[in-house]
């Protein structure tokens, strides 16, 4: 069973948000997505500095079998990649909430996160695509 | 969809369970694709091939008649020996691959792909007419490839213990008839064992049972097959591609070339000596990725000046190799190993380099 910590938020998309003391956003993806894509090989990350509005690509994801695009679950702009993904990809298949994260984003609204599921709508939401 | 014998052993060892050529089958098990395709590297890895086609062609002239067919030399062929051979057709080009095993005289045993096994089975008995052609519907197939399989087989089926690869003996379980050979998709020393259905589950069970031993899926098999330069069909077989574009002529028997003993004579000769000629414009390699981002399948392969020439027709992370790797069907002036192309990932460059198959060395036991 995958694992959705009630504390972020998720996107359809299988991203997750959580909002930072500093008021930036980190994002990544899924317990459920990483299980799903198998063994990551490659991570494309954002260039540091580019502006997202919510929901643009953001880089992409490689497993073994399959390239999936990753999208922004929030806007703003990127004030930090996770480097180590580049030498440690399987970080994400380990650690997918942890050290297994993507980006993070200087949000221009909070409430973007508003948008976005609860852990309990998330898990519904997988449960309905598989 | 169709189920394998071993379908709820797979589902019970936590397998992913996806479609392939009409039936429900493993693409990976818990430990995922990496680790199994270490596994299989390093000790002993099981795989459920029961999805294949196992067909008995015998009756007085089979010989003559499969040569017919075939680009193989079937009549040096020693009882237990088997031999890759392609399903060729009146082009030339390629409707299968597939292991040819003599059981007897006039007795042959063929192994085909899942996806081809239809059209296969018709085209045989079309052309085979006045043989008989007995499709072992109640057989399982199961592999067990890697350097530790040997030892694992002494112990449980001792009679195969010896056997070189592409050669096969028959023997038993338990009392009930069962066919070993020593062969494989993985580029390692393994076996095959074709064995009746209803034993597959308790063998495999006892196969696993063996610590040196762990369930492998399509994926690896995948990766694995890559990695030792074999061909899969759809990807780089295809019927409109030759053995000279598939960079298979070595599959021609020396006996059925244009200088052998019986030269041509089989389907599609005439086409296949005429490319051989011309040379095609086409060429299978293998290439090797720089950097850690995997290319894909049905990417186009880019030459010094930008323009397209070729495309990737299977792609894996190499993962004995520690890079990505794929095959692509190029233009036959870019084949030189060494040659510097890119593939377009996404619309971005990224650097290959032609390379010599098989990535890894093949590992057979050979006696």
């Amino acid at each position: 069973m995958s694992h959705t910590p009630a504390e972020l938020k998720y996107a359809s998309s299988h991203e997750w948000a959580r909002l930072e003391g500093d008021g930036t956003v980190t994002v990544g993806i899924s317990d459920h997505a990483q299980s799903a894509l198998g063994d990551v090989v490659f991570v494309e990350l954002p260039e540091l500095g580019a502006t997202l509005a919510a929901g643009d690509e953001a880089g992409v994801v490689e497993s073994v079998k399959a390239a999936s695009d990753i999208y922004t679950p929030v806007g703003g702009e990127v004030v930090a990649i996770n480097e180590a993904l580049e030498d440690a990809p399987e970080t994400v298949n380990t650690d997918p909430y942890s050290d297994g994260w993507f980006f993070r984003l200087k949000v221009e609204d909070e409430s973007d996160l508003g948008n976005l599921l609860s852990a309990e709508d998330y898990d519904a939401h997988c449960a309905e695509e598989s | 969809m169709l189920t394998v014998p071993l379908d709820a052993l797979h589902r019970e060892l936590g397998a992913r369970m996806v479609p392939f050529a009409g039936y429900e089958m493993p693409v990976q098990y818990s430990d995922g694709i990496i680790a199994e395709h270490q596994h299989t590297r390093e000790a002993a890895g099981l795989f459920d091939v029961s999805h294949m086609g196992q067909v008995k062609i015998s009756g007085p002239g089979a010989t003559a008649a499969l040569e017919a067919l075939l680009p193989v030399d079937l009549v040096g062929l020693p009882v237990n020996g088997q031999v890759y051979a392609l399903l060729t057709n009146d082009a030339g080009g390629v409707q299968d691959d597939l292991i040819v095993t003599r059981w007897d005289d006039d007795v042959f045993f063929l192994v085909v792909n899942a996806a081809c096994k239809q059209d296969d089975i018709a085209y045989l008995r079309d052309k085979l007419t006045g043989l008989e052609i007995e499709v072992m519907e109640a057989q399982a197939l199961l592999a067990l490839q890697g350097p530790q399989a040997r030892a694992v087989i002494a112990d449980l089926l001792p009679a195969a213990a010896g056997l070189t690869f592409m050669s096969g003996c028959h023997t038993d379980i338990d009392g009930e008839a069962v066919y070993v050979t020593c062969s494989g998709y993985t580029g390692e020393d393994g076996f095959e064992v074709s064995l009746p259905a209803a034993l597959a589950d308790s063998f495999a069970r006892r196969l696993l049972a063996d610590e040196r031993v762990k369930p492998i899926g399509l994926g690896a098999r995948d990766s694995l097959r890559l990695e030792a330069g074999l061909c899969l069909y759809g990807h780089e077989l295809s019927d409109v591609t030759t053995p000279v574009e598939a960079a298979l002529m070595w599959s021609i028997s020396r006996a059925r070339r244009r200088d052998g003993e019986r030269p041509g004579g089989f389907v599609g000769a005439e086409a296949i000596f005429a490319r051989q000629d011309d040379g095609g414009q086409l060429r299978r390699v293998g290439l090797k990725v720089e950097g850690k981002r995997p290319v894909r399948e049905g990417q186009a392969v880019i030459g010094p000046n930008g323009e397209s020439i070729g495309v990737v027709t299977s792609a894996c992370m190499g993962v004995t190799l520690g890079a990505p790797i794929a095959m692509a069907m190029i233009d036959v002036a870019f084949r030189e190993p060494g040659t510097e192309l890119s593939v377009d990932v996404r619309g971005k460059p990224l650097p290959v380099t032609v390379t010599r198959m098989p990535f890894v060395p093949q590992r057979y036991y050979r006696g």
